[in-house]
């Protein structure tokens, strides 16, 4: 956890640095799309090649997957709410 | 969408190439995705630190942050609550352990597994990979339709790593320091609230 919070404040750093570059904060955008790709690539691999995952998905894959739609609409809703209530405002 | 595409077809194909076994062996002996993941964060900082509106935008939330972990938590238990009558075999306070791990599956599963049972560890296990998928996918699309705050509470504690990029993307970079607080505070309240929820 440490290490991912110092990488990110190392990187807020060098952004703060190069602002005035525009070129160079154009080639991070692309880098950062780029390097999302690769991280879901090597993920997927790493759920593929685990047995335990994907034995089971066929008997309690289901079961889950409505656990995380639950999971994920009720927070998307409440989020929604809380968006509007608190946050939309002070956007504007 | 066109970005969830995409991110689903980079995916999809990696769990093929896992599922068969054709891994060229260099790419399982290390876990290559934590590296990618650090250089993703090192990326994701620098263009938080080049976006001057990024950094005003953080300044102006403050406290309000905080209001985001509560949201996921009370949003979880919820849906829990709503799509309990679907489950068969599953009663709700399993339910809601499962989902207290909030995308964290490595570590909510272990605890389901020690406090519970073994079969309700792999659900959780799988529910919250399940989750993380979810997120990686249609970050993009809950942004447009449920507005910026949702892609973090759907990416649950992963928002501080896997799920962030994503979701500064998808919400903007002023989104970007929120999420991390939000995926900070889950991570440390994931072995609680399970435990917790598993003793009632």
């Amino acid at each position: 956890m440490l290490t991912v919070v110092i990488i990110m404040i190392s990187g807020i750093l060098v952004g703060y640095l190069i602002r005035s570059f525009e070129k160079l904060v154009k080639v991070n955008d692309k880098l950062t799309t780029w390097a999302i790709y690769a991280l879901l690539f090597l993920m997927g691999i790493g759920i593929g090649a685990n047995k335990v995952i994907m034995n089971s998905l066929h008997t309690l894959g289901f079961k889950a997957l409505i656990i995380s739609i639950g999971g994920v609409a009720g927070s998307i809703l409440l989020g929604w709410l809380t968006y509007r209530v608190f946050f939309k405002k002070s956007e504007q | 969408m066109k970005g969830s595409l995409i991110i689903l077809g980079f995916f999809s194909l990696g769990i093929l190439i896992g599922a068969y076994d054709i891994t060229p062996s260099f790419l399982l002996e290390t876990d290559y995705s934590q590296y990618a993941l650090y250089v993703l964060m090192f990326l994701v900082g620098v263009g938080i630190g080049s976006d001057p509106k990024a950094l005003q935008a953080i300044k102006a939330m403050n406290f309000k942050i905080l209001l985001i972990p509560l949201t996921t938590i009370i949003g979880t238990a919820i849906g829990m609550i709503v799509i309990i009558p679907l489950l068969e075999g599953v009663n709700l306070k399993e339910a809601m352990a499962v989902g207290a791990g909030y995308g964290y599956y490595s570590l909510s599963s272990l605890i389901i597994k020690d406090l519970h049972s073994e079969w309700l560890g792999v659900v959780a296990l799988l529910s919250n990979v399940i989750r993380e998928i979810i997120t990686l996918l249609l970050a993009p699309m809950f942004a447009i339709i449920f507005g910026k705050i949702a892609p973090i509470c759907s990416g649950g504690a992963t928002s501080m790593d896997t799920t962030l990029p994503i979701i500064s993307n998808a919400s903007g970079k002023e989104y970007a320091i929120p999420s991390l607080v939000h995926g900070i505070v889950l991570t440390i309240l994931v072995p609680f609230i399970v435990s917790f929820i598993l003793s009632l």
